[in-house]
């Protein structure tokens, strides 16, 4: 009996077997990122751990930051930061009880897959507009 | 419906887990903070992107940018601890890996804001 209702009770379907829809994609999207950017603040630290070292080590580190790889980590990082204050700013909304609908809250998941990349986009056209490296 | 909960239960309102509303009134308000004070650190860092070393400490030993930099930090990595803590709590099934990793994860947090900070104040102060 309790072996029973312990092994063999039937589970309910899960992540591999539903289909993906937007706003679980949104949702996962959003602890995904949460997580980037948690472990993405060593990057800044070490910024300015490189800027408080002096001149030799901060040029070291901005090497590695400005090669191709490092650019598209920081590009990615950018994404994430903009992609989970948009998420945020939804549930911020949620949070007054507005836009719950099923319809609104699909589109607004598809809205900000869309927005976040464009608006990535944006700041680093303005990073490299600032100086032109 | 039948309610189970003791009248003092009721008045004190902590719920089943004892802290009442505390970590979700904290995320959100860190979560509010963050909006600005990000904007700012996206907005620093382009102005910065391939500044030299001079110009960054210059940019950075300004009191209003150090300050500005300091609420930063402490607003988004508090935020990052207590949304770690919600991760946590939902993938990590034995007890024992629960506490390992809460109290890693507040190690983090703190050593991150060490570093950071420390490196801020010592551009700051440091000369």
């Amino acid at each position: 009996m309790s072996a029973d209702a312990k092994g063999t009770r039937p589970l309910s379907p899960h992540l591999q077997i539903y289909k993906p829809i937007p706003t679980m994609v949104a949702s996962i999207t959003h602890r995904i990122t949460g997580a980037a950017l948690y472990f993405g603040t060593l990057l800044v630290a070490w910024w300015l751990i490189a800027a408080a070292s002096g001149p030799a080590y901060f040029d070291y580190v901005q090497g590695i930051f400005g090669s191709w790889i490092g650019r598209l980590v920081l590009f990615g990082y950018t994404w994430a930061l903009v992609q989970h204050m948009l998420g945020g700013l939804k549930h911020l909304m949620w949070d007054t009880g507005r836009g719950m609908e099923k319809e609104q809250t699909t589109k607004m998941a598809k809205f900000i897959f869309v927005l976040a990349p464009v608006l990535t986009l944006l700041i680093w056209f303005a990073g490299y507009a600032a100086r032109g490296v | 419906m039948t309610d189970f909960r003791t009248p003092l239960a009721k008045v004190r309102g902590m719920g089943s887990a004892k802290e009442g509303t505390g970590h979700f009134w904290r995320q959100r308000l860190t979560a509010i903070a963050n909006v600005p004070l990000l904007l700012f650190f996206i907005g620093l860092i382009v102005y910065l992107n391939g500044a030299s070393h001079a110009e960054t400490v210059a940019a950075l030993s300004h009191p209003l940018v150090a300050l500005a930099m300091i609420a930063v930090l402490i607003s988004g990595l508090y935020h990052m601890r207590l949304g770690m803590d919600d991760i946590i709590l939902d993938y990590a099934h034995s007890e024992g890996m629960k506490f390992a990793l809460v109290i890693l994860n507040n190690f983090f947090c703190l050593g991150v804001g060490l570093m950071a900070v420390y490196s801020l104040l010592k551009l700051s102060f440091g000369g």
